[in-house]
């Protein structure tokens, strides 16, 4: 199953972080309801496919991404997309990136990267898929995101000489 | 006197198609470097109708958003209601009545035949040949007034509601899906007498624009464009969704990954396609089209959920990003023709111009889709 073997690949990118204890009952209710306030550690979650609609979900540090994409290029997975999220109370902007399989081995993997919201620079990835260009630049153009090493980080969708960002939050039109 | 003109050999000007250009089919432009008539690199420049409906998608409510979909791929625009319908309806936990299902599968597939009529049309026009297109727009104008009449519209369509349908079929519906589906069989023998056998129109594009495997993947390429490379890939299949399991029917894959190979593709879909209506007809259950408890108000737990779906242009993504709130977070729409696009500067590069264009024509794009 390419789902393991994906996992297994990107969990190796975390030495660190050692394999959850399980948990007594009584402590797991106090953890879950601890989760939503604080924030995700980086690690590789399996999720429910049929909730979510994708089985694999990577956090890593922008430092580990080429690494990640890696992973998912040398087990043949194809580029779906690239796009952003403003978490703009973390003070935080996201970054996601979407892969699935041509073959039937159903297996949709997201890898996620956090960066600070007045520092938004990540690693371009057009080095590994070419395809990640023009996904790349529409990040930039949205969410101000720079792409370090990006051949041609210039405006896509947006006018040539726009200097805004749409879609962060704190944007006024 | 004029000084004789001299042409240097390796001299090299730029050439700049569109961004209004009958061949580009919308607003899309290319700069073109050329080697006389050879192109030596091409850049892609597009956006020039963005309406950044990802902002909208932020800003409006989740029933509000339901007509921007169709907005964006106008050919075959149910394909894309659908993604959205049953992302929402995933995050929400609605169930969807058995018949609704099947009547939307019934009528993306009639709206898939439709677009692809559009694209049979007017690629054979891009190459030169008129008469097709008048063909391809008759036997498409019977689909659209079918869809007029459970619809309500002819292009823009909001048909799909969270949990179910606007507006139920008929008999008449049924009757005439059921008259069409041999009508559209026969126009299929006569396009490929007219068309593919046509020695010209195959001289246009046997081995011509190869695509790559690896390409598409690097690219992300779905659709004809993959089928075509000899990538056996339909979201249909490869990742179930709605009732298709439910249907018998193949997925068109051809190995020559020539503009040739992508035509006959398509082609061939037009028939799968008719295969599902005509299961769809036989299979149509009886029932309501909406829950018997409407969701009133619609405000997916927070979260983030992911949608593939496969439309007339490829495999379609859509992302929702919930906080819990009235209207989403963020609201990512992935279109499978910009990643198609994407890959013509790389493929194009040492193909005559002439060729280039119909390797364009094979892409099937639609330019507000690539936009948004």
């Amino acid at each position: 199953m390419i789902l393991e073997k994906t996992k297994l690949a990107l969990q190796n990118l975390f030495p660190a972080s050692e394999p959850n204890e399980v948990p007594t009952k009584e402590a797991g209710e106090e953890q879950d309801k601890k989760i939503p306030e604080e924030p995700r550690q980086n690690g590789v979650l399996e999720r429910n496919y049929a909730v979510h609609g994708y089985h694999l979900d990577a956090q890593v540090a922008p430092d580990q991404l080429l690494d990640a994409i890696t992973i998912l290029d040398e087990a043949k997975y194809f580029i779906e997309s690239i796009t952003g999220v403003d978490w703009i109370k973390e003070n935080q902007l996201e970054v996601i990136y979407d892969f699935a399989r041509y073959d039937f081995d159903l297996c949709r993997v997201v890898i996620r990267t956090r960066v600070d919201r007045k520092k938004p620079v990540v690693p371009t990835i057009t080095g590994i898929y070419a395809g990640a260009n023009w996904h790349e630049r529409e990040t930039h153009d949205f969410f101000g995101i720079k792409f370090e090493g990006h051949p041609h980080l210039i405006p896509l969708l947006l006018p040539e000489d726009a200097d805004y960002h749409p879609l962060l939050k704190d944007f006024k039109a | 006197m004029n000084s004789p003109i001299e042409l240097q050999p390796d001299e090299t000007f730029i050439l700049n198609v569109g961004p209004q250009h009958p061949a580009t089919h919308g607003v899309l432009r290319v700069k073109m470097e050329m080697s006389g008539e050879y192109i030596v690199q091409a850049e892609t420049v597009i956006g020039y109708i963005h309406r950044m409906h990802e902002k909208m998608g932020e800003i409006k409510t989740y029933p509000q958003f339901l007509m921007n979909l169709s907005r964006m791929d106008y050919l075959g625009a149910l394909g894309y209601s659908h993604g959205h319908v049953l992302l929402i309806e995933k995050a929400s936990a609605i169930e969807v009545p058995e018949r609704a299902e099947y009547i939307r599968a019934i009528t993306v597939e009639m709206n898939r035949i439709a677009s692809h009529l559009f694209w049979f049309g007017a690629f054979v026009m891009d190459l030169g040949g008129f008469s097709p297109l008048m063909y391809a727009l008759q036997d498409r104008e019977h689909i659209l007034d079918i869809l007029e009449r459970v619809t309500g519209s002819r292009l823009t369509y909001c048909y799909y509601r969270f949990g179910g349908l606007y507006n139920d079929v008929d008999d008449e519906f049924v009757s005439a899906t059921r008259r069409f589906i041999p009508r559209m069989r026969k126009s299929l023998k006569k396009y490929h007498k007219l068309v593919t056998g046509n020695i010209i129109f195959r001289k246009r594009l046997e081995g011509i624009a190869p695509l790559s495997q690896e390409m598409c993947r690097k690219y992300g390429a779905s659709s004809a464009v993959a089928r075509g490379s000899g990538i056996n890939f339909d979201v249909r299949k490869n990742e179930p969704y709605s009732v298709y399991p439910e249907f018998d029917f193949d997925v068109p894959v051809f190995h020559e990954c020539d503009s040739l190979a992508r035509y006959n593709v398509r082609m061939e879909e037009m028939e799968q396609s008719l295969r599902i209506i005509e299961q769809g007809l036989d299979k149509l259950p009886d029932g309501p089209i909406m829950p018997v408890k409407k969701p009133k108000l619609i405000k997916p737990p927070a979260g983030d959920y992911y949608q593939a779906v496969e439309t007339a242009r490829g495999s379609f993504g859509i992302r929702l990003v919930s906080d819990g709130g009235k209207s989403p977070y963020r609201l990512k729409l992935r279109s499978p023709t910009y990643s198609n696009m994407h890959l013509f500067d790389e493929a194009c590069r040492g193909m005559l111009i002439t060729d280039a264009l119909a390797f364009m024509g094979s892409l099937d794009l639609v330019i507000p889709e690539i936009d948004r």
